[in-house]
């Protein structure tokens, strides 16, 4: 099952990697991971999307919090929380497919954020089923290069 | 007044109460040797390999129940420690690792002697840090020996670059730790306890199962007192060895693959399992679908990762075990004794006691047994290496106290006993300290009779010398078809000239008739260490066996 657990840390040197090397040891695999700072600078929060029943998924928060850098560790139910995830999708563009890429991008609320003679540059920001079916929509046109920045999420209200 | 890293680092040490630190000099760590030359506080002792460091630190923190420290310098020093540092991961063992390393600007940039020591003992440390600054050395040092020493223990590396050393800092020694998000709960949860109350009353055949725990938080008298007080039969894993006394009616001994049949049967049968301060390892629980099935469990745990980690849990309670047992033991009314059940286990006791056949060859148990009996009476410390002498050690001498039983569980280190046995005899200097090793285990850091005969040090060796390496030789003969790849060590050296070129003393004993005397000639000498070559006989098997996959009620026996 698709588990999203956000981890809060100490923004320290390293904590990345004990975080990520703890995942790798003990046989998780990681479907995405964000990381960044939050309100306060000297914390970070990751997001990290894996994979795992709910006895893993158990043992995994634990073993998270055995880190001495671990200050919180949630787990984002899929229905209580809010998810979103920022994807830049560079597709073949021409004279005759411009106009029906940016309808596609409008549609998806996305923005399109460069355009070049051959190439238009989307950005598109939504939970993962929204960017994948933009993703697929834009197929068609010849994706050149895509970039995901993994999900990132959140409770909602003052649920944590 | 200003001073270096390096004089910061040996006040830090100071105040955190260290008096001896096991090292090896180098390169980046002269800056600090330096200071240790004018330094008449810390003792240093000079290891011959800093695995032997490693260990020794270890061995004397089992011993004493204080903080081991360590140190080695960059590189392949520091790789060294790995061995000694994964040991004491796996065993809960309280210890500071410090680690010399190439200087700041030189970091990253595949300096000579340079290993990025905070990445590889990541996994094998309950922390660790790299130092940028002289600064933070006393805050660093100040939280590395409280994150050791509490919650669960566990080894702290410190990996100083040598400019750290260099650089001089205002010195003032941090009054408190703030670790925002390090904050080990040591009550048990109130309700939980509670429950625990209710499923001990409801037990009718109840069985105690404790472990490391009970020794790293110093609560055996308080488990003697459950026990008691309940009447419940206690087993203890390979580590619990000593947290309750062995002599003890209700003991019953290991549990586990090499556990006693009544143990395993015990525990087999049991309808409430109490673990307190154990792990449910492997090597404890065989077929884990198997074990205990018909038991409620309770798990008393510091740790809160341990619970329902491999097996499920009806009453946890996360918490420090003394703490957890004293407010267990507030709430529980005496229990009446369950005769029936204590009547089976003594049944099993009778049919199924530990023993050996007598015949065919000097045998390991009867030189264990015989150790015993010379030595019971007095402060004994009996140190292991790993193997069969190992199992043989916790099952034939019995141990009524805590920290006298030392031995590598979790790792299962071969070359541990020799350099732990250095530590625990600085540790406990007026404590008979025993190392029992095998021919293939005492090779592996035997370099360190140097140390033991440099600080004159009377640990007895005693080498319990089959010619294989017997444990994967068992294993061979059980379930390989007596193939022994590679298991036999025929072409050992003569270990009793090799304790004579160390400037030890060197003994061999072949007949049953002479193990007593040489034990007793071994004990007589008080200025260095003694080893005794005891050629034992080759194809001797460690019974009860579980053999792995199999239920623990499930042995071979004999």
């Amino acid at each position: 099952m698709r588990h999203i657990i956000s981890v809060v840390v100490e923004n320290k040197p390293g904590v990345l990697t004990r975080v990520a090397g703890l995942f790798a040891r003990r046989g998780f695999n990681i479907e995405s991971l964000a990381v960044g700072t939050t309100e306060t600078p000297d914390i970070s929060r990751m997001t990290i999307v894996a994979e795992g029943d709910e006895q893993d998924l158990e043992q995994i928060i634990k073993q998270l919090y055995k880190l001495i850098d671990t200050m919180k560790v949630f787990d984002l139910p899929a229905d209580k929380a809010i998810e979103r995830e920022l994807v830049l999708i560079k597709v073949a563009a021409n004279d005759k497919t411009r106009q029906e890429i940016t309808q596609i991008v409008d549609i998806f609320r996305g923005k399109v954020v460069d355009v070049a003679e051959t190439s238009m540059t989307i950005e598109i920001v939504g939970d993962e089923n929204k960017v994948s079916g933009a993703e697929k929509l834009l197929t068609k046109f010849g994706i050149r290069e895509l970039v995901r920045t993994g999900v990132i999420g959140l409770m909602r209200g003052s649920a944590e | 007044m200003e001073i270096s890293g390096a004089q910061a680092l040996l006040e830090s040490l100071k105040h955190e109460g260290v008096d001896i630190i096991f090292g090896y000099p180098g390169g980046v760590l002269l800056p600090l040797y330096d200071a240790m030359y004018a330094n008449k506080d810390i003792k240093h002792i000079l290891v011959r390999h800093e695995q032997g460091a490693a260990h020794a630190a270890d061995g004397y923190a089992r011993a004493t129940g204080k903080v081991g420290v360590c140190l080695a310098t960059s590189g392949p020093g520091a790789t060294n420690l790995i061995t000694g540092i994964a040991t004491a991961y796996m065993d809960s063992i309280p210890m500071v690792a410090i680690t010399g390393q190439v200087a700041t600007p030189l970091l990253g940039r595949d300096s000579f002697q340079e290993a990025d020591l905070t990445g590889i003992t990541m996994p094998i440390t309950k922390h660790n840090y790299l130092v940028k600054k002289t600064e933070d050395l006393p805050r660093i040092i100040k939280e590395a020996f409280y994150i050791a020493r509490t919650g669960r223990p566990g080894p702290v590396l410190i990996d100083i670059p040598k400019d750290v050393l260099v650089n001089k800092i205002k010195y003032k020694y941090p009054d408190k730790v703030e670790l925002e998000s390090y904050k080990p709960n040591f009550e048990g949860h109130p309700k939980q306890i509670n429950m625990a109350v209710k499923a001990i009353a409801a037990a009718q055949k109840a069985v105690i199962y404790a472990g490391g725990g009970v020794i790293a938080s110093d609560a055996n008298k308080e488990l003697k007192e459950l026990a008691e007080k309940c009447n419940f039969p206690v087993t203890t894993t390979l580590m619990g060895i000593g947290g309750f006394p062995g002599t003890h009616e209700l003991s019953l001994g290991m549990l586990g693959m090499h556990g006693t049949a009544y143990a395993n049967y015990a525990v087999t049968e049991c309808d409430l399992l109490i673990s307190i301060g154990a792990r449910f390892d492997d090597r404890v629980t065989g077929h884990i679908a198997r074990f205990a099935p018909n038991a409620k469990i309770i798990h008393i745990d510091i740790d809160p990762a341990e619970i329902g980690k491999n097996v499920r849990v009806d009453v946890p309670i996360v918490g420090d075990v003394k703490k957890v047992l004293q407010a267990l033991l507030a709430k529980l009314p005496a229990k009446e004794k369950n005769q029936p059940w204590l009547d089976q286990i003594g049944e099993w006791k009778k049919k199924f006691p530990l023993s050996y056949k007598k015949e065919g060859g000097l045998k390991p148990q009867f030189i264990i047994e015989e150790l015993y009996a010379l030595t019971k009476d007095r402060e004994t410390v009996i140190v292991t290496e790993v193997g069969q002498h190992q199992m043989w050690a916790g099952m034939f001498y019995q141990y009524d106290k805590p920290r006298n039983w030392i031995s590598s569980g979790g790792l299962g280190t071969m070359g541990f006993g020799l350099p732990a046995a250095n530590g625990a005899q600085f540790g406990r200097p007026n404590a008979l300290v025993v190392d029992i090793a095998g021919d293939g285990s005492i090779q592996m850091n035997i370099q360190e009779l140097t140390t033991a005969v440099n600080n004159r040090l009377p640990i007895k060796i005693f080498v319990l010398n089959n010619c294989f390496l017997g444990m994967v030789r068992q294993w061979q003969e059980l379930i390989y078809d007596r193939h022994y790849s590679h298991t036999q060590l025929c072409n050992n050296p003569d270990l009793v000239k090799i304790a004579e070129a160390y400037g030890a003393v060197g003994l061999r004993v072949t007949k049953e008739e002479e193990v007593r005397p040489a034990m007793e000639k071994a004990l007589a000498i008080n200025d260095r260490p003694v080893l005794i070559d005891f050629v034992t006989a080759k194809e001797e098997n460690v019974f009860p066996f579980v053999p792995p996959g199999q239920a623990i009620n499930e042995m071979i026996i004999d």
